[in-house]
This record gives C-alpha cells, sequence and structure tokens, in this order.
C-alpha cells in the first residue's frame, strides 16, 4: 500500500509536468488548429536557458536561483514561440493545414540540431539549485523538496492560465478566436495579436517544465525534448486536443501511467505506453476525455 | 457618403466574385442589396469588414481608404457586421458575446448604455446572461448576432440576410429592430433573400448578379420595377 501511494505521488509529479507541456500543445491547436511540433523542443530551450541563467548566479542561493532561471526560461520560450508564429507558421495560415504540419516538424529539427550547435550535442548537468531532501513523511510514504515544488509551481501556472482563459479580455479573445477567426475578426479581435499571445503563454509553460525537469533529471542535452513533446502530445490528445482542463487531466493520467508501467511491469515499456495509450484513444474516443463531440470547425 | 465602394474587384483564386461593383451608402439610409445565391453580396460585406481583400477598386469610408485597414480597425472605425450564418460564439455565455461585441471599445461606461439598448429591443437576450449561446434557438442566436454588432456602437451596420431560416413572426421582430436601430442613427446595408420586405424596409436598393451590380434605385422603384418583380417577387 505505501509503495502504491508513493507511486501515485510520483506519477502525479511527473503528470504535472506533462500537463505543463501539453497545455501548450492544446491552447496554440484551439487557436491555429495545429499541432505544434517544434513545442517539446522550446521546452529543451527552457531547460538550456534555465541552466545558463543558473550557472551565473551564485551557488547556493536554491530558491532564489531557481526562480529567476524559471521567469528567465519563460520569457526566453514565450519570446521564442512568438517569433516561430511569426516566422514559421503565420505565413502559412491559409495555406492548406498539412503544409503548417510539415512545417512544424521541420521547425523541430531545426530547433534541435541548433541546439546541437549552439550548446554542443553532449549532455549538460543542471545545478543542483534544490536539495533532493525530504519535505514530508508520512508512514513511510515520502514527499521530496523537488516534488513540492513541482507541485506548487504547477498549481500557480495553472490558475494563472484559468484567470487568464476565463477572466480577462484576452482570454475571452482567445475561446472566440477558437471557435472562429472570421467571426473573431468582425467583432473587432486582433487575431494576430491574439495569436501570438497565445503562443507566448504555451511556450512560455513548456520553458517552466524545461526548468522543473531538469531539476531531478539533471542531465540535458538538445534532444531531450523529443520524448516528453510526444508524450505531452498524446496527454493533450487523452485530454481531449483544445480542452485546457482536458490537458492537465491528460498530463496527470500520463505521468500516473507511466510511474505504474516503470514501477510495477518494467521501465523497457515506458516509451511504448504513449503510443499504446495513443492508439487506444483514437480508436476509442478521438476526441479526448473533455473533446467537444461536436464536428470541427474551419 | 459614409460609405463609397468603387470598382471593387474580388477573386478567389481564379474566381472572379466580384467584377468592379460601385456603390454608395448615405449617412442615416438603409440600403439593401438584393441578388441570388452566389451573387457575391458576402464577398462584398466581408470585404468591406476587410476580412476579404479586394484585388482592385477603393472603398471609402466617411472619404477614408479603408482597402488596406486590418479587421480589427475597421470596426474600431465603426463598421460592425452581422455575418451570414450568424457566427454568435457558440461556446461561450450570451453575457461574453456581447462583451466581445463592444472588444473595439474603451470607454466602460458607454457599454452599459448599449447593453440596456439592446435589452429592450431583444428582451429575450437578457433573460439568458449566462446561458451558453450554442443552446439559444435560431431566433434568439440572430438577435444575439445583433446585439453583439451594436455593441461596437456602430454608425454603419452591415447586415448579411438576418432573416434566414426564421419563422415569419420573427422576421417581423427583426425588421421592427433593424428599423428602431436606424432611427436612432445607425446607417445600414442589408443584404436579404426576401426582397420585398427588405425593399419596403430600405429607402435605395441594388440588385447583383454574377459579381456585377445589374440595377440600383429608390427602392419604391425597384418594387415595382418589372424585371425585379419577375426575378425576385415572384410576380
Ligand atoms: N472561399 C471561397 N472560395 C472560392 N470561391 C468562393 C468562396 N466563397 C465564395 N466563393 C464564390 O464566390 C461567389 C460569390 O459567393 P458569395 O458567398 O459572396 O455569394 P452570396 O451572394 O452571398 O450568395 P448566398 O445568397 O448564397 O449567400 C460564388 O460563386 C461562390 O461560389
Ligand atoms: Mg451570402
Amino acid at each position: 500500500m505505501t509503495e502504491f501511494l508513493q507511486q501515485i505521488i510520483n506519477g502525479l509529479a511527473w503528470g504535472a509536468i506533462y500537463g505543463l507541456i501539453a497545455l501548450g500543445y492544446t491552447m496554440v491547436y484551439g487557436v491555429l488548429r495545429l499541432i505544434n511540433f517544434a513545442h517539446g523542443d522550446i521546452y529543451m530551450v527552457g531547460a538550456m536557458v534555465g541552466y545558463y541563467v543558473a550557472r551565473w548566479i551564485p551557488q547556493g542561493t536554491g530558491l532564489a536561483s531557481f526562480l529567476s532561471s524559471l521567469l528567465a526560461a519563460m520569457i526566453v520560450c514565450g519570446l521564442l514561440g512568438a517569433l516561430i508564429e511569426r516566422l514559421a507558421y503565420k505565413p502559412l495560415r491559409h495555406a492548406p493545414r498539412i503544409n503548417a504540419l510539415i512545417t512544424a516538424i521541420g521547425v523541430s529539427l531545426f530547433l534541435e540540431y541548433a541546439g546541437q550547435l549552439l550548446f554542443g550535442a553532449d549532455p549538460k548537468f543542471f545545478p543542483n539549485l534544490i536539495a533532493d531532501k525530504v519535505f514530508l513523511q508520512w508512514h513511510g510514504i515520502v514527499i521530496n523538496q523537488i516534488q513540492v515544488l513541482i507541485f506548487s509551481v504547477t498549481i500557480v501556472l495553472m490558475v494563472l492560465i484559468h484567470t487568464i482563459v476565463q477572466k480577462t479580455r484576452l482570454g475571452k479573445a482567445m475561446r472566440a478566436v477558437s471557435f472562429s477567426h472570421t467571426a473573431s475578426q468582425l467583432v473587432g479581435i486582433n487575431l494576430n495579436a491574439v495569436i501570438t499571445f497565445t503562443f507566448v503563454l504555451g511556450s512560455s509553460l513548456a520553458g517552466a517544465a524545461g526548468i522543473l525537469v531538469s531539476l531531478s533529471n539533471p542531465k540535458i542535452e538538445p534532444m531531450m525534448g523529443i520524448m516528453p513533446g510526444l508524450k505531452a502530445f498524446v496527454a493533450a490528445v487523452l485530454g481531449g486536443i483544445g480542452s485546457i482542463p482536458g490537458a492537465l487531466v491528460g498530463g496527470l493520467l500520463m505521468g500516473l501511467s507511466e510511474t505504474f508501467v516503470v514501477g510495477y511491469i518494467s521501465s523497457t515499456y515506458r516509451d511504448a505506453l504513449a503510443f499504446l495509450l495513443l492508439i487506444v484513444i483514437l480508436l476509442v474516443r478521438p476526441s479526448g476525455l473533455f473533446g467537444r463531440s461536436t464536428a470541427e470547425k474551419v | 457618403m459614409l460609405l463609397q465602394i468603387e470598382n471593387l474587384s474580388v477573386h478567389y483564386g481564379a474566381i472572379h466574385a466580384l467584377k468592379g461593383i460601385s456603390l454608395e451608402v448615405a449617412a442615416g439610409e438603409i440600403v439593401t442589396l438584393i441578388g441570388p445565391n452566389g451573387a457575391g453580396k458576402t464577398t462584398l460585406l466581408r470585404t468591406i469588414s476587410g476580412v476579404l481583400r479586394g484585388s482592385s477598386g477603393q472603398i471609402l469610408y466617411d472619404g477614408f481608404p479603408m482597402e488596406m485597414m486590418p479587421p480589427h480597425r475597421i470596426v474600431a472605425q465603426g463598421i460592425a457586421q452581422v455575418p451570414e450564418g450568424r457566427l454568435i460564439f457558440q461556446n461561450l455565455t450570451v453575457l461574453e458575446n456581447l462583451e466581445l461585441g463592444a472588444y473595439s471599445r474603451r470607454d466602460r461606461h458607454g457599454l452599459k448604455v448599449e447593453q440596456e439598448w439592446i435589452f429592450h429591443l431583444f428582451p429575450r437576450l437578457q433573460e439568458r446572461l449566462s446561458q451558453q449561446a450554442g443552446t439559444l434557438s435560431g431566433g434568439e442566436q440572430q438577435m444575439l448576432a445583433i446585439g453583439r454588432a451594436l455593441m461596437a456602437k456602430p454608425r454603419l451596420l452591415l447586415l448579411d440576410e438576418p432573416s434566414l431560416g426564421l419563422a415569419p413572426a420573427l422576421v417581423q421582430q427583426i425588421f421592427k429592430a433593424l428599423v428602431e436601430i436606424n432611427r436612432q442613427g445607425t446607417t445600414l446595408l442589408l443584404v436579404e433573400q426576401d426582397a420585398y420586405l427588405a425593399l419596403e424596409t430600405s429607402q435605395r436598393g441594388y440588385v447583383m448578379e454574377t459579381g456585377e451590380i445589374k440595377l440600383s434605385g429608390k427602392s419604391a422603384e425597384l418594387l415595382s420595377n418589372p424585371q425585379v418583380k419577375k426575378a425576385y417577387l415572384g410576380q
């Protein structure tokens, strides 16, 4: 039982990170009907930015240097997302959707190889900002400091995103754009601004996820975004792509099932699980858990 | 002239949808545009709103050229549209739809005034403020589409087939509201399938066929024009 509860906690911490990445997929899909395959690589850039920022800051400042690398990664990734949208996707807004999809794969490869050029292909080791100490222990179940940090940052960011999307003027515009570009333009929404803003939000979340992962898996390298990117994409599909609560729930389920597979079956099957899940969802419920069952609007 | 269109052409790829249209709307008028399916009426309204781009010609609003202006600035300049098929935001509430209608406005105080005016025109909207717009009936959705456009406080309101798919009693109600909106000082450019009702309501009209203006004149004259009678009034 203790073992089981421990797995749940580990799975949730892992899943929270998938949820953060999945949110970016789902928000961009919402406004553009585009799967931004470069999203996982933005997460890699977040980890890299954090690495360089954290090395700059004097050691031993723990939380402060964590927060500054988090902030830096979010800002750089947000800007990078906006840049990618402007340069790669905007010119294709009226082209057939497959063109944008292929471009997304191209952007992803570009980031990976530009990353090798810029950061080197060899793995780097993310500085040990937060000690891997026990935060809470209860009947043998352990929550460590890093997990607490992952949960707190994720909750804060989720509440922030939820508030932006549900309560603010720009959030309402995002929801309007995800319903219809034409109708949004006709009520006076600046379509380009809203789409750019969506990329900034989604990409900054990926940047945050990059930092959070690096705390417990400090080995970072330019290809590190591929697998988590794919899995977060599956999480977004599982939750119902386009749905914001769906992305979070999908991410958590993904993290939980992965942890259980590793804990009770074998770590060999860890990566296969995501693809198995994807196949099952597409067969059983293509619209995902929270997906709208209505036909897709164009 | 509030709106002056000169020699406007619009293409969809190789399809020449508008072939040199010229049309004028004076401030305070109700002008109607009729024509068969595929004539290019929706194309014209969308080009005025900036959602589509013309390939040549001019659109002057209050004397200023608008062809290059992005759609959101055109709304801010005072041109709102009730689009074909209503296109209300079905995933949002009635209130949120109205709020989005005022997206281009900054004067928070004025919004309340507009809302009251819309509730006066369509009391049913007020009862359904927190309802998901997608669950409204067809007539209510049309009221919401008009209300949403009014929230922008337009000087010129473009309407694309507001009577489409509505029962006769509702059509009457909508047209009564349109006349009232016009009396309050909003100029209307009205695209309609129901040619009789549209010409009865408007002062002037244009007849468009396959991307060209075929006839224009006072509505009363168009109503008694033999060609119009034959093709649009079923007489
Ligand atoms: N997106 C598009 N791509 C290609 N052709 C289009 C497109 N939209 C409209 N057309 C063509 O342009 C012409 C004018 O269409 P439009 O929708 O403006 O007509 P309409 O007068 O509004 O017709 P209706 O009364 O049926 O609404 C038609 O021949 C139509 O097929
Ligand atoms: Mg039409």
